[in-house]
């Protein structure tokens, strides 16, 4: 089968791969018909994670039909077709049962800190993902879900990451009825983060971002506010002002390690890799939010250090939330937001590639060219 | 009354409020743990069984029950890699052979590429057709940045 294949930074190319087997009872091999590239696929694309292998199939945003199940499947049957949460997760372990999918100990060797997630190397389990024809699915009665017939595909699609990762962001924020949220980053995640704060009773949403044809889409996507950094000389002081020099009640970090708009930042965190990542947005959010509000973050950093001024998170008394998002939880509410139109993930979707052309895909997406926000992947088996 | 207000006023926003629990406001979701959730033991999946290395954190005493068996480790980077592992999560020794090891991989993948006769498509892999249609001119000059800091590295090790 074909599949993508990581040669080193900002490397990939598509080579033939070995059909995946089932290893284990609960197993599911599942035909791809869409894989999206998902914004913190670019930090392993930079070389960013640790442990990620050369060889390495990403991919954790796919849908697909069931091609065979493992003897102890009992609710998926071959032929049904399947969004796939990017957590891999037993569904019984101790964190399970309290609705951490995004943290199951039951399917990641490698590291303690997070669950195993398909195709983020090594540190999140060594799973082959979804950018691919064909992909192994663990624990295939837990996490799958069947497309309701009535769901557009790319609908589903997004509905494997980016929009959950966006609703969790706003959930976290615990915004209350009345707040000012400040998003962080006009990416897949930001866009659907302003989109969501909305659904929790906020009464102003603002995106930050320096990419101008991000910031006019999420302007009509999210009818948000939105700025761009570049056009100021401080952000933080920028969203002081429009907020009566309180700050925000709630900031949400929807970048992740590869911010851009502060020099030491970029050099120490992407350049020598002196921390994991830059934490920019993370900078920015910290200092932007009202004393005793909430950070919530689900840009994806490296596991290593990063420099936060941890001294103004204790003197402002803030709360950080922080997880990778736990799809099996928020599915059910928001499958329904989707078919009620309340959300239109797919709207996001700007670029469509061939599987084989996956190398442009990633450096369209990486290089923003063309106005990228979102690029999906089509296998050519797909008919 | 200033709900309905709130309602009326952000209308043309599809779905404002639509989860907010009027009463429980906010809704952040609070830990829901039973009491026999607390247990750290609980009914294990069968254990997947592979013939191959596979790393293990050493902040879990086992496998997990499922776990991914993609590329063991091998050569020079596998050492490393293997090295790393005999350290925590919370030490720099285990995460920075790591990084060295990635590296070193990249390395090893070029061999191999060439060892199987296949030289790697830099301008292919690097997806540079996408950059010469869409923004030749940032490629142009990204490519003349990367020319110039070679040859001035080169230079200053020449003159060494």
């Amino acid at each position: 089968m074909k599949a993508m294949n990581y040669r080193g930074p900002f490397r990939v190319r598509v080579e033939e791969k070995p059909m995946p087997q089932i290893l284990h009872p609960e197993d599911a091999i599942v035909q791809v018909t869409r894989a999206c590239i998902c914004g913190s696929d670019l930090h392993l694309y930079h070389g960013m994670v640790p442990d990620t292998r050369i060889g390495s199939t990403f991919g954790h945003e796919f849908i697909g039909i069931v091609r065979e199940v493992g003897p102890g499947i009992t609710k998926l049957k071959v032929g049904d077709k399947v969004l796939v949460p990017f957590n891999i997760a037993c569904g019984r372990c101790h964190f399970c049962k309290q609705g951490l999918f995004a943290n199951c100990h039951e399917s990641n060797a490698m590291a303690t800190a997070v669950g195993g997630i398909f195709g983020y190397s090594h540190i999140a389990g060594g799973f082959d993902g979804g950018q691919a024809e064909f992909v192994r699915v663990p624990y295939a009665d837990v996490g799958p879900t069947v497309i309701p017939a009535d769901m557009d595909d790319e609908d589903a699609l997004l509905l494997t990451d980016v929009l959950p990762t966006g609703y969790q962001a706003a959930e976290m924020g615990g915004i209350k009825v009345g707040d000012t949220v400040v998003v962080f980053g006009a990416g897949p995640v930001g866009i659907m983060a302003a989109r969501c704060a909305w659904l929790f009773g906020a009464t102003r949403v603002i995106v930050i971002d320096h990419l101008e044809y991000r910031l006019e889409f999420v302007r009509q996507y999210a009818a948000c506010e939105a700025y761009n950094f570049r056009s100021m000389d401080d952000p933080v002081l920028f969203i002081k002002r429009i907020t009566d020099w309180l700050g925000a009640d709630v900031c949400i970090d929807a970048v992740g390690s590869d911010a851009c708009g502060n020099a030491m930042q970029t050099i120490t965190g992407k350049k020598l890799l002196l921390q994991a990542g830059a934490a920019t947005a993370l900078h920015w959010a910290v200092n932007a939010v009202k004393k005793g509000g909430i950070v919530s973050v689900v840009g994806v950093y490296g596991p290593t250090d990063n420099l936060v001024p941890i001294g103004n998170v204790v003197n402002k008394g803030i709360t950080i939330r922080a997880n990778q998002t736990s799809v099996k939880r928020l599915l059910p509410k928001l499958m329904e937001h989707v078919k009620n139109g309340v959300l239109s993930p797919k709207d996001i979707i700007t670029h469509r590639f061939a599987l084989e052309d996956v190398a442009e895909a990633y450096q369209m997406f990486s290089a923003k060219l063309d106005e990228c926000i979102k690029p999906v992947l089509i296998p050519s088996t797909v008919n | 009354m200033e709900n309905e207000n709130l309602k009326e006023q952000f209308k043309h926003i599809p779905g404002w409020g639509i989860d907010v629990d009027w009463e429980n406001n906010p809704v952040y979701p609070m830990k829901d743990i039973e009491e026999d959730d607390k247990s750290a033991s609980w009914d294990r999946p069968a254990q997947q069984i592979t013939s191959k290395e596979v790393q293990r954190s050493n902040e879990r005493p086992k496998l997990p029950a499922v776990f991914g068996d993609t590329l063991p480790p091998a050569g020079l980077s596998g050492q490393l890699r293997r090295y790393a592992f005999h350290y925590s999560e919370s030490k720099y020794r285990h995460w920075l052979p790591l990084l060295l090891a990635d590296r070193v991989n990249e390395v090893e993948g070029i061999v191999a590429d060439i060892k199987s006769g296949v030289f790697p498509n830099i301008w292919k892999e690097r997806g540079f057709d996408a950059h010469w249609k869409y923004d030749r001119q940032k490629l142009i000059k990204n490519l003349a940045t990367v020319a110039a800091v070679s040859i001035g590295v080169l230079i200053l090790f020449r003159r060494k």
